[in-house]
């Protein structure tokens, strides 16, 4: 659970490194990429690893058309548009996926379905493991991308300094687009991974709320922060399931969300004003 | 005297209500190293901006190799070859100085080339080569500096702007800096258009200068020239003569206007 909230974090903190704005659609993105997902599976009979190639395509092309033709319009708004903005967006994204797919709770079956593993006297479903499995494989390929490749490093410089970027050459509006399809692709595998352990309804958007907190928790911005804030949260919640009264463990993100803020607000990782303006 | 590379006529720059530019025309000769002098405010960056994309004017042209390209995005502006150095050198803080020299060559894709003119950019400035590997935001700001012209270099532009390269660095630094723009300009044959606030040295290794005053340009000439000139002297290079002024003589005759 820790990985998926990591992973949702890291769709914020990418697209916050890179263009300043928070996308509270990001929960959303990953309830469009199950459902996206479960549509190739359960209507189309594509396999599942087919299915999730064109779950995290569709949904990545999504973001960036998302981004080309209504995000970059409010770059430089206060972010109080942005963040209803956002959540309007949202908003739209449920309402599409009731109306496309229904507002009831499917299932999706996965190679990994009703097996387990005995691992030193704990058993571990395989859906889990594949959670933890595709979360470290997303997390080197990321980072392999960000540090290697040279339209990775270009974004990374796009982020750090915009203008410099556009001096250099670097077609600044055509990262942010590719950020976002990167961000929009990350939450539609989170959300792939998530589904066969929580089923998919059109209100699985919601853990971006508990996600939003791990990415507060690790320090907006930070991205190993994002996963590590995710898997905190996780285990905080799982805790608090066992061993606080019933109730707390859906609360007990936001409570810690509370804390952070409260306590130390850059969060775990997060640098206070190391960006010049 | 040769083509002139860079074309600005009549162009009128806005700050939102605010002019910053008030119509000015200026030619950049190929070949040549052309500067711009003036105090704070003046609009000299203002000027750089216009040229290279990053603000639009409201008014006039801008050509570059006979091509208009005011209203382009900058990162089209610098496809076609011209470098822009900005002013307090904007380098990837996060990225290492090598990383930083690659972003440079972004637009380009021949790696032998790039390869080479990394091997260029360090015999120019050794020390980059020394601190390869190091986060450019941990750099001096005179090797910053170096950074942030190498870094256009790697473009292997046509034409360099270079905004105050001066800027807060040691004399001794500053000299430097500029005999490797000289060098720069005579071996590598890049046009480069000049904006500095350090007029003396500015003026000895342009070619032609302009002096711009609260956003006109109320002189021009040769740089040999502009150094013999009494109100260059007195207010530019600090020459101070016998008897005091009190104004510039240029304003108190309103020559331009």
């Amino acid at each position: 659970m820790g990985c998926i909230y990591g992973l949702v974090a890291l769709g914020f903190v990418l697209i916050y490194k890179a263009t300043e704005l928070v996308n509270f659609a990001q929960g959303d993105l990953l309830m469009l990429g199950a459902f996206v997902c479960y549509m190739f599976v359960i209507w189309y009979g594509v396999g599942y690893w087919a299915a999730f190639a064109l779950a995290i395509a569709i949904v990545a092309l999504f973001g960036a058309a998302l981004d080309a033709s209504v995000l970059r319009r409010v770059i430089g708004q206060p972010q109080f548009a942005v963040v209803m903005l956002t959540i309007g967006l949202g908003a739209i994204f449920r309402a599409f996926a009731s109306m496309t797919w229904g507002s009831e709770i499917y299932t999706l079956p996965t190679p990994f379905s009703a097996k387990a593993t005995r691992v030193g006297g704990v058993t571990i479903s395989h859906e889990y493991v594949s959670i933890i499995v595709g979360t470290v494989i997303l997390c080197a390929v990321l980072y392999a991308f960000f540090t290697y490749t040279r339209v990775g490093v270009a974004m990374q410089a796009a982020s750090q300094n915009q203008l410099a970027a556009y001096y250099m050459g670097i077609p600044v509006k055509r990262m942010f687009s590719l950020i976002w399809a990167i961000s929009a692709g990350v939450a539609a595998i989170a959300g792939v991974l998530l589904a066969p352990v929580s089923l998919i309804d059109i209100n699985l958007g919601f853990i971006g709320l508990k996600a939003f907190a791990a990415a507060v928790l690790g320090g907006f911005g930070s991205i190993p922060g994002s996963l590590v804030g995710g898997i905190t949260i996780g285990l905080i919640e799982l805790f608090a399931g066992a061993y606080l009264p019933h109730g707390f463990k859906d609360v007990a993100a936001y409570v810690v969300l509370l804390a952070v803020l409260a306590i130390r607000p850059q969060g775990m990782f997060g640098t206070v004003g190391r960006k010049k303006v | 005297m040769p083509r002139a590379l860079l074309e600005v006529s009549n162009v009128e720059t806005y700050y939102g209500p605010i002019m910053a530019i008030r119509g000015i025309s200026f030619t950049v000769p190929k070949g040549q190293i052309v500067t711009i002098l003036g105090a704070n405010g003046a609009g000299k960056t203002t000027i750089l901006k216009t040229v290279s994309g990053v603000m639009d004017p409201q008014k006039g042209s801008v050509l570059f190799d006979g091509k208009a390209i005011h209203g382009m995005d900058p990162d089209r502006v610098m496809r076609l070859g011209l470098s822009h150095v900005p002013e307090g050198r904007e380098v990837f803080p996060f990225l290492s100085v090598r990383e930083n020299l690659r972003m440079g060559a972004y637009t380009r894709s021949d790696p032998g080339g790039i390869a080479q003119d990394l091997e260029m950019v360090y015999e120019y400035f050794p020390v980059l080569q020394a601190r390869a590997d190091q986060r450019a935001g941990s750099l001096s700001g005179g090797e910053q500096q170096m950074l942030a012209i190498s870094r256009a270099l790697m473009a292997r532009p046509a034409m360099m702007l270079l905004d105050e390269p001066s800027l807060g660095l040691s004399p001794k630094l500053v000299k430097e800096i500029f005999d490797i723009i000289l060098r720069i300009n005579k071996e590598r044959g890049v046009t480069v258009l000049l904006v500095e606030q350090n007029a003396n040295m500015a003026l000895h290794i342009a070619d032609y200068g302009y002096v711009l005053e609260v956003g006109r340009i109320v002189m021009e000439d040769a740089c040999a020239r502009l150094l013999e000139k009494d109100d260059i002297k007195e207010f530019y290079l600090g020459v101070k003569e016998a008897g005091v002024r009190g104004t510039r003589r240029w304003k108190r005759k309103k020559t331009w206007r």
